[in-house]
């Protein structure tokens, strides 16, 4: 067996800090090569670099023995590399046959030859087994159905290797059995694939072959018959709790402070109960695509929700985000640039951003400049903004870490009840990780409750009194402080449920 | 497959809200006739009718450019600037250059075309918001019309007229040219990759970039039609009056953009085609004839059409709602089905006090 793809000593890394570090792989021709490994382990940018969308720092990649270095994604789609992503990249316009083939349609004295068009694709869709009619538009199929068109456009390109990324997210156990059935006929038929899920039955009921990454390296690698599914998860996690999370200052109080009883919406997330104490840190882990940032935003009011309660001391939350935040909830985006902070901005103008109706002076209400600078300047110095004046510069010119006290900084002003922080540490430096924990620990000592959502497992249980556990839109599991154990909530994100 | 197909905003099965949806231009078209039928039964008359459908050309051949310029979810405001400098290019040729109307037809066409092209090297290579592009565009060239005639009117030769009233088989001639140019929209539109490609990037534009379209090309080749359009537009009506007045296509832009709107062209792109404008044009010069017809104060007038174009507007908003609904990441299968593995009994949530 020769290697179709080749990776060696491949290496990238973002601002000095290394996403995957010097990996060496081959994928022979005809496999199917499972890949599994935690959020973060580099997944993504390994993806990224063999589809041309990032450049690899080091390294080098060979496709069919010659050397391959894809410049944009139309390299690696014309040297017959195919992504199956969870977002599929469909016109929703157009119709199935259109779709195949938008870039390079059949033609006939100029004009679009659809019968030609029509045929290649019922062609297509039939050796799928997919019955919609080519001329249905995208928009009027299911997911599972669309994901098939997506497939069909990697044959009619005659892919011979197609990556599936998390390809059964949104899927109903009846198309993933379906898609299953057509990842074994391609195979049959010689196409080589990789798939990479979170979903290990599945990794491990299709493919021959399993890689698994962790933190950026490749950390092993073999026949999958090597692997049963606890031998996968320990391959995926196994490090050290490190000392940079400080002890915590107090102890959860009983009041309650927010209660979720049955928050559901179609498709996003489904019954839903917890209970969140003052005083108490409560962490929610689980993967990208669990539906943790969804449920904070229902819970701040930026999503709406189909049914179920919400409760604020125990009086039911209703109305928008204005006036949530009115009764005492704050909302740190896993979204900082975008939506946490104005960027060219001063420092002071964001953190007065949500309280400046409080500085109002009577009779008109212009702003009271001299009390706005006192209490900015006290955040500052409470969460420790390592700027040189806060009144002039933009919050551009911070780093990381930096900017995130900013953004805490700003709801410290009005003094809230519940904060949800979601991903407060992304992109931040292990010292200003360690400033963030304190200032969530000092949060909750005050008597404020935390609800911390994260899918760095190691940060939540170094900072958390609970943490409950979501798979595919549901908790799938709930561990007091005494309880935590990195195997048993990784299973439960897996939803591989421990028996 | 039930259950996904649920959240879809349009079923694959017969449903009469989903069809009404699509065709609510023309049930809105149906009702404004019927109403205005019912008040002034003469209304229906053939020559009423036919005299609606002359008059509604002249915005229909501008809107035809429109709704290419929509589909990319893009918009041109400078259409009725090139209505006015278009013909006035081609009057000066005829003047100082005796061409004859066939060469000054062809003049006002391609100098349309250029104006598109000018707005299209704004919009793809400086890569300016076609908003701001095409507002400055509307100076420009009606300023550089006011320029070339001092702000005087420009009689045309009388040989213009002649074509301008001419009939062929008793169809007037700005009803064959629109017609000519609304097939030619729909060949374009529905049967070359040109066309499926332009519906391809007003659905998803980083998309189409993804997928290798030729994007620059398309957004250029809509400006440069929708430029061509309009003068051509312009055209047409000034043979049938003779007379270009400095003011000719002020705020036109609006129309056209509304009857583009009203025949169901989004304004967030993706969605229309060459009969919205003809739909669209109709709807407007049949509320415009409409309320002549039926003697409603004159001064209601301007009211009357803003709120039909308002509903227009409101009902794309709501569909394009719908639509950025069902684009909303899905998380976990709808469960409608009762097989679905997903089940809440296999859950194995328990709630441990702290």
């Amino acid at each position: 067996m020769s290697a179709l793809l080749g990776l060696h000593r491949l290496s990238k890394s973002w601002f000095g800090v290394p996403a995957v570090t010097d990996m060496t792989l081959e994928i022979p021709a005809g496999i199917c090569l499972g890949m599994i490994g935690e959020n973060g382990a580099g997944k993504s940018t390994l993806m990224n670099m063999i589809g041309g969308v990032v450049a690899p720092t080091s390294g080098s990649m060979t496709w069919r023995g010659e050397p391959y270095d894809p410049k944009t994604p139309a390299d690696a789609k014309a040297s017959g590399i195919a992504f199956i992503h969870q977002e599929l990249n469909l016109f929703t316009n157009l119709t199935v046959a259109e779709n195949i083939f938008v870039d390079e349609f059949p033609r006939r004295l100029g004009l679009i030859d659809k019968r030609q068009m029509i045929g290649r694709t019922r062609a297509l869709l039939d050796r799928l087994n997919l019955h919609a009619e080519p001329e249905t538009p995208v928009g009027n199929l299911a997911p599972g159905e669309r994901q098939l068109v997506e497939i069909a456009k990697a044959l009619h390109r005659e892919a011979a290797l197609i990556i599936f990324d998390e390809p059964t997210t949104s899927l109903t156990a009846r198309e993933t059995d379906k898609l299953f059935e057509t990842i074994r006929a391609l195979r049959a038929d010689g196409a080589t694939i990789v798939y990479i899920s979170h979903i290990l039955g599945e990794v491990k009921a299709l493919s021959d072959h399993l890689a698994v990454l962790r933190d950026g390296h490749l950390v092993d690698e073999g026949p999958i018959e090597r692997f049963d599914i606890p031998a996968m998860i320990n391959a995926m996690i196994g490090r050290e709790l490190s000392a940079i999370y400080p002890a915590r200052s107090s102890q959860p109080a009983d009041e309650v402070v927010l209660e979720a009883d049955g928050l559901s919406q179609a498709g996003v997330v489904e019954d839903i109960c917890f209970k969140l104490h003052r005083g108490e840190i409560l962490g929610i882990f689980g993967l990208m695509g669990s539906g943790r940032s969804e449920l904070a935003r229902m819970i701040f009011g930026v999503d709406p929700t189909g049914s179920g309660t919400l409760f604020m001391h125990d009086q039911p939350v209703t109305g928008d985000t204005r006036e949530r935040i009115a009764r005492g909830m704050a909302f740190v985006t896993e979204n900082r640039r975008e939506e946490g902070l104005m960027m060219d901005a001063t420092i002071s103008d964001n953190l007065s951003l949500v309280t400046i109706e409080d500085f109002g002076r009577p009779p008109v209400a212009l702003i009271d400049r001299e009390r706005l600078k006192a209490r900015t300047e006290g955040v500052r110095d409470e969460v420790r903004i390592k700027a040189a004046n806060i009144a002039t510069q933009a919050a551009r010119a911070l780093s990381g870490g930096n900017q995130q006290k900013v953004v805490i900084g700003k709801w410290l002003l009005g003094a809230p009840q519940l904060f949800i922080l979601d991903e407060p540490t992304r992109g931040v430096d292990v010292g200003a990780k360690h400033e963030i924990y304190t200032i969530i620990d000092k949060l909750a000592a005050s008597g404020s409750a935390v609800l911390l959502i994260s899918s760095e497992l190691e940060e939540l249980m170094g900072t958390c009194d609970r943490i409950l556990v979501m798979a595919q839109g549901e908790i799938t599991g709930a561990f007091a402080k005494d309880a935590f154990s990195e195997a048993a909530i990784i299973a439960a994100a897996f939803k591989e449920v421990a028996a | 497959m039930t259950g996904p197909l649920a959240s879809n905003p349009v079923g694959r099965s017969f449903d009469p809200a989903a069809l009404a949806a699509r065709y609510s231009a023309v049930l809105i078209l149906l009702l404004i006739i019927a109403g205005f039928a019912i008040a002034e039964p003469a209304f229906l008359s053939a020559d009423t009718m036919g005299n609606t459908v002359k008059q509604a050309s002249f915005i229909g051949i501008a809107a035809v450019g429109m709704v290419f310029v929509l589909l990319t979810a893009g918009i041109d405001l400078s259409v009725g600037s090139i209505m006015y400098l278009g013909p006035l290019l081609a009057g000066i040729a005829m003047r100082d250059m005796e061409v004859g109307v066939t060469g000054a037809l062809l003049i006002s066409v391609l100098a349309g075309a250029a104006m598109g092209a000018i707005n299209a090297f704004f919009v793809v290579a400086l890569r300016i918001i076609p908003f701001i592009t095409t507002l400055a565009t509307l100076f420009l060239f009606r300023g550089f019309g006011a320029y070339l005639t001092s702000s005087r009117q420009l009689d045309f030769p009388d040989e213009v007229r002649g074509f301008g009233l001419a009939t062929v088989f008793g169809l007037p001639m700005p009803v064959i040219v629109f017609a000519i140019i609304v097939a030619a929209a729909y060949v374009i539109l529905v049967h070359t990759p040109l066309g499926r490609q332009i519906y391809a990037f007003g659905n998803d534009a980083e998309g189409a970039r993804k997928a290798g379209l030729p994007t620059a090309r398309l957004q250029a080749f809509v400006y440069i039609a929708s430029g061509m359009c309009a003068s051509l537009a312009g055209f047409v009506l000034i043979s049938q009056i003779g007379r270009l007045d400095t003011g000719f296509g002020e705020g036109r832009e609006f129309s056209v953009i509304a009857a583009a709107v009203l025949g169901g062209a989004s304004l967030f792109g993706g969605v229309g085609g060459a009969f919205s404008a003809v739909i669209g044009a109709l709807t407007i010069q049949t509320v415009q004839a409409g309320l002549v017809y039926t003697g409603i104060n004159l001064y209601l007038q301007p009211l009357l059409l803003g709120l039909v174009i308002f509903i227009a507007v409101l009902l794309d908003g709501l569909r394009q709602a719908r639509l950025d609904d069902s684009r909303r990441r899905i998380i976990r299968p709808f469960v409608s089905t009762p097989a679905s593995m997903s089940s809440p009994k296999s859950r194995t949530t328990k709630e441990p006090s702290p």
